[in-house]
């Protein structure tokens, strides 16, 4: 393959794993404060029609985003209730909430069908986008990029270097001990649910007004659910999650290239294979166990009640 | 105690009677295998309810199914509306083809009209279909009269006789104007999502085509050549939205002559089993306005289409040689129907093999 | 601000096991008739198609079953996985693969009749789903490999394998190349239970069969004890000299084997062929049923009937009163909301507490 080739996929992947990155960055802050919310397909669409509609409305791509930060975060609010103040088991909810938000999106949505979408356009940083190779790589690209590797970044340095980011891992790893130190876990998990939410919010967003700027039904087609597997890919390392993204979107875009280019393996094989890639990488990275562990938050999925 | 139940139940009944005490002559109903908002295949099916209302008013009651699956749901939910009074049922799908079959056995008063498959096993069902093909031919000639590269890129969903067929068409037309003519194939494996057809069209596009041909029904891959500046093609509606600058034409799903017609046999009695494969002249594919080309083209498309439209002219019309060089069409013979229907290999000139 | 706190019942609350359906069902109703009342559709004909109309045609109610029945069984499956902590949640693509395995003899042996047939198709389906379903177990057990992931991304491999199977080597020879396999053959469909009044059949007996079974065995035997000791803590587990790591092989094959039961009944018995789409997502649903039924194979039953329940008044809604799916959709929601709420009532007690008026601060 030619470097120009190489260039153009490099440049496509970045659009396909933007939202993938940002709803699992999301996920991932809420499974480190021991919540799992299997709702980020839910939360996404929401976040896809919200920022379609308030684009629409305001005329400006900027209030879609803005709008679908709210408004997704304001959605897993409804779950944050139900499994927080409501001890209800978080799987269930949260499977839940997805089939609800695409029912609310679904309807929401009826009247955008078939409008063309106000595209959020990229920025390029004078001068370091004219760099050869890495200029338009990373100083071309549309803002929600330039939000998701802050993102990265930003929560890397959340989880690790601030106290509130010990707090939170320490609700993840032992509710109990956490209640027992004065902690209080139900606030932490609120907040933590609420980001999450924002985060999938701002991936729909992404595809309604960057990926692909139109409002149709159902179409997160599945990325949340990748979403929530990137988050294991990445034994809930915020740098992992950002590999994993990328390494998803890279097969999956070099496989067209490969069809392109008259390859004569059956597509569906081809389009298997990002999945194959995601479970052969994580087989060979977990057999570090240790690591895995350390990382993995043990509340995962229980739920907490203070007793009084 | 009783007594409230009582009550309670009636005042149900009552209630949920009011809802049906419509006075409509006959009832239509369809189902749809995707959402009515995919503004694609079942949006366009749904148009053509929107328009039998349209026509009839009053006299005919309508109801649809959305997102039906074609496994074990499609066949309760055709059930359901045969035993809702429905004296016409539109199943929209190649999928919900023995289920339509299984279910007209046992309601005999009721008709049922199946989309795009073969079976019709008894005197209640008909099947219906369009020849998408013939538009698909007037796609390859404009493809290669404005195309500089001489490559177009073929976005697939699935490779079944249907696309098979669409992508030969479109290769014969473009070999009428270029012999030369080149074609890149991506199946992207799914009708409908907008992210992945949206990296499939900008994969090819990086491959050095300058031309877009989609056969999956999002708007993506319209998008994607409107902010790259490829033409491109749409498929199932008019996309002139989604790319102004880029649509050249695109080939429009148009099921409302054919429902007003149908359920307007079922209105006067006259309904009777058939087996329509409508195209340009039926008026079942409607060609957008040529746009965004040299007039030349333009007029050369509308020449082509009108040739089709009066019988002048058929896509599938001999010589035409299989992939391996070998002849399928001898000189001025003709596809038959059957040979049409389950078309799975390729012409010659198309450097791809067929995925099997 | 209002708050909610919860309260832990010393036990679970008898009353309120009883009862919470009931209030879950006053809270759907109540927010369901808001919400058509808002779409100005009449609430109580909406209820009434929810709740009452398909229950009122004997073959209605046989399509409740025909609905059910993959719901239950591969829920009952996942009972033993998610009480062991087993996270399967690739049941969709178990599924799949039971139906691809079953369908071997009819689709590629289709001169193969005689009685022995299904049985051989049932226990190939059980099988592929099992063997399905070791693989995660595997890598679990062998490398550590979490798997949430491995499961999940082993249903897309599943489906895209069923998709290439019937529109390439599968396919049926005299089907004009679409996209489907041959109708399976009359010894190769499960029979209707009872066919002068619809279609349902004997899958829903297996239904029941797995669900007493598995109750059985999670109540009754030391098998169920190791279950839940190792599910509720691994130490403990090993200290009862139990080994974690056999029980993921455990709890991954029974729970991969019931759903390609699901997958080879399903396909044999209401759909009669493989094509590219078997399952509208059942796999996924279960996972609702089984946590719906609390993880008791006995409570899936009735969680299965419901949903199902919810699945065909959906369509009733649709079609009586002319709103869109998404309508039913949002409205299915609204009852797992109320359902999952309601049983916090067994648990716990509420109390909603007032913030005590605000003090000052005595000045430092």
């Amino acid at each position: 393959m030619s470097p120009e080739i190489i260039q153009a996929i490099v440049l496509t992947t970045a659009t396909a794993a933007t939202p993938l990155l940002i709803a699992a960055l999301g996920e991932l802050v809420v499974e480190r404060s021991g919540v799992l919310n299997l709702g980020v397909e839910g939360m996404m669409i929401i976040g896809a029609v919200t920022g379609f509609g308030a684009a629409q409305l305001f005329g400006s791509p900027w209030m879609g985003v803005f709008a679908a930060i709210v408004c997704g975060a304001l959605f897993s609010l409804l779950f944050a209730f139900l499994t927080l103040s409501l001890a209800t088991n978080q799987v269930a909810t949260g499977l839940s909430l997805t089939l609800l938000g695409l029912g609310v999106a679904g309807m929401a949505g009826e009247q955008f069908v078939g409008l063309p979408g106000i595209k959020l356009q990229p920025i390029a940083v004078p001068g370091l986008s004219e760099l050869p190779v890495i200029g338009p790589l990373l100083f071309a690209q549309d803002p929600i990029f330039y939000m998701s590797i802050l993102l990265a970044i930003g929560v890397w340095w959340f989880i690790f270097r601030t106290r509130a980011g010990l707090t939170l891992r320490a609700v993840g790893d032992n509710h109990g001990s956490a209640h027992a130190l004065g902690i209080n876990v139900l606030r932490m998990r609120y907040l933590a649910v609420m980001f999450g939410g924002a985060c999938a919010g701002l991936a729909g967003a992404h595809l309604s007004l960057v990926y692909t700027p139109q409002w149709v039904e159902n179409m997160t087609a599945g990325r949340g659910w990748i979403a929530l597997a990137l988050v294991v890919f990445a034994s809930w390392l915020p740098w992992r999650v950002v590999v994993g993204a990328y390494l998803f979107g890279a097969v999956t875009i070099a496989q067209f290239h490969a069809q392109a280019q008259g390859v004569a393996i059956p597509s569906q094989f081809l389009s298997a294979l990002p999945y194959l890639a995601t479970i052969v990488v994580l087989v060979l990275i977990s057999s570090n166990r240790r690591m895995t562990m350390r990382n993995t938050p043990a509340s995962l999925g229980k739920p907490f009640v203070p007793e009084r | 105690m009783k007594h409230i139940a009582k009550l309670t139940l009636a005042a149900f009944g009552a209630l949920a009677a009011t809802g049906a005490a419509q006075a409509a002559d006959a009832k239509a109903c369809w189902i749809y295998v995707g959402p009515i908002g995919d503004y694609g295949w079942s949006y366009q099916h749904h148009q053509g309810l929107l328009a039998v209302e349209e026509a009839y008013g009053d006299r005919v009651e309508t109801a649809y199914l959305e997102s039906v699956s074609e496994g074990a749901d499609a066949e309760r939910a055709i059930e359901r509306f045969a035993r809702s009074g429905c004296d016409i049922v539109f199943t929209t799908s190649f999928g919900f083809m023995d289920a339509t079959n299984k279910i007209a056995a046992r309601f005999p008063d009721v008709k049922f009209e199946h989309a795009t498959g073969y079976k019709r096993e008894t005197p209640n069902v008909a099947t219906f279909n369009s020849k998408f093909y013939q538009g698909r031919y007037i796609l390859g000639q404009i493809a290669a009269s404005v195309s500089e590269e001489g490559v177009a890129g073929y976005i697939g969903s699935f490779p079944i006789p249907e696309v098979v067929r669409g992508i030969n068409s479109f290769m014969l037309g473009a070999q009428s104007v270029d012999p030369d003519f080149e074609v890149k194939i991506v199946w992207v494996n799914t009708w409908f999502d907008p992210g992945r057809e949206s990296d499939a069209a900008k994969a090819l596009v990086d491959q050095g085509v300058d031309i877009l041909v989609q056969h999956t029904d999002s708007t993506a891959p319209m998008q994607v050549g409107e902010e790259r500046g490829i033409m491109a093609f749409g498929q199932a509606s008019d996309m002139f939205a989604f790319g102004p600058n880029t649509q050249l034409t695109s080939i429009v799903d148009d099921w409302a002559s054919y429902y007003i017609e149908r359920v307007g046999a079922v209105l006067d009695g006259t309904w009777e089993q058939v087996d329509v494969w409508g195209g340009l002249a039926d008026g079942h594919v409607v060609m957008a306005p040529y746009w965004n080309m040299p007039y030349e083209v333009a007029a050369m498309a509308n020449e082509t289409e009108k040739r089709i439209m009066v019988g002048d002219f058929e896509p599938f019309t001999g010589p035409i040689n299989r992939q391996d060089g070998t002849e399928w069409l001898a000189e001025g013979e003709t596809a038959t129907e059957g040979e049409l229907l389950g078309m799975n290999f390729y012409i010659e000139g198309i450097d791809d093999q067929l995925p099997e | 601000m209002m708050r909610v706190e919860l309260v832990r019942r010393s036990q679970h609350s008898a009353l309120f096991s009883a009862v919470s359906p009931l209030i879950a069902l006053a809270i759907t109703a109540l927010i369901g008739a808001i919400m058509f009342a808002a779409l100005g559709k009449s609430p109580v004909a909406a209820l009434h198609a929810y709740f009452i109309e398909p229950l009122t045609e004997i073959w209605s109610i046989h399509e409740l079953l025909i609905k059910a029945t993959p719901l239950i069984l591969i829920a009952v499956g996942l009972s033993i996985c998610f009480l062991s902590n087993n996270w399967n949640i690739g049941a969709e693509g178990q599924f799949v693969m039971g139906a691809i395995a079953g369908s071997v003899l009819p689709v590629l042996y289709p001169g193969l009749t005689g009685p022995l047939v299904l049985p051989v198709m049932l226990v190939m389906g059980l099988a592929g789903g099992a063997a399905w379903a070791t693989i995660p177990a595997f890598l679990k057990a062998r490398f550590g490999t979490n798997e949430i992931l491995s499961s999940l991304m082993l249903v897309y491999v599943a489906q895209l394998f069923l998709d290439w199977l019937v529109r390439g080597p599968w396919r049926n020879p005299e089907g004009f190349n679409f996209p489907e396999t041959r109708s399976f053959h009359a010894d190769a469909i499960l029979p209707e239970m009872f066919s002068a009044s619809g279609r349902a059949h004997y899958g829903f007996v297996f239904a029941i069969l797995a669900a007493l079974v598995v109750w059985f065995v999670l109540s009754r035997t030391l098998k169920g004890y190791e279950i839940r000791v190792l599910g509720e803590s691994p130490r403990a587990g090993r200290f009862a000299g139990f080994s974690a790591r056999r029980m993921v092989f455990f709890a991954f094959i029974v729970s991969g084997a019931l759903a390609g039961l699901a997958g080879i009944v399903e396909v044999s018995g209401a759909i009669g062929q493989l094509r590219p789409t078997i399952s509208p997502g059942y796999g996924f649903t279960a996972i609702i049923v089984a946590f719906l039924g609390r993880l008791n194979p006995l409570g899936i039953v009735a969680a299965g009937l419901i949903l199902a329940l919810s699945y065909l008044g959906g369509e009733a809604a649709q079609i009586s009163l002319g709103v869109s799916d998404k309508v039913a959709n949002v409205f299915q929601g609204v009852l797992l909301f109320s359902v999952l709420a309601a049983d916090t009532l067994i648990r716990y007690r509420v109390r909603i507490v007032r913030p005590a008026p605000a003090r000052l601060e005595p000045a430092q």
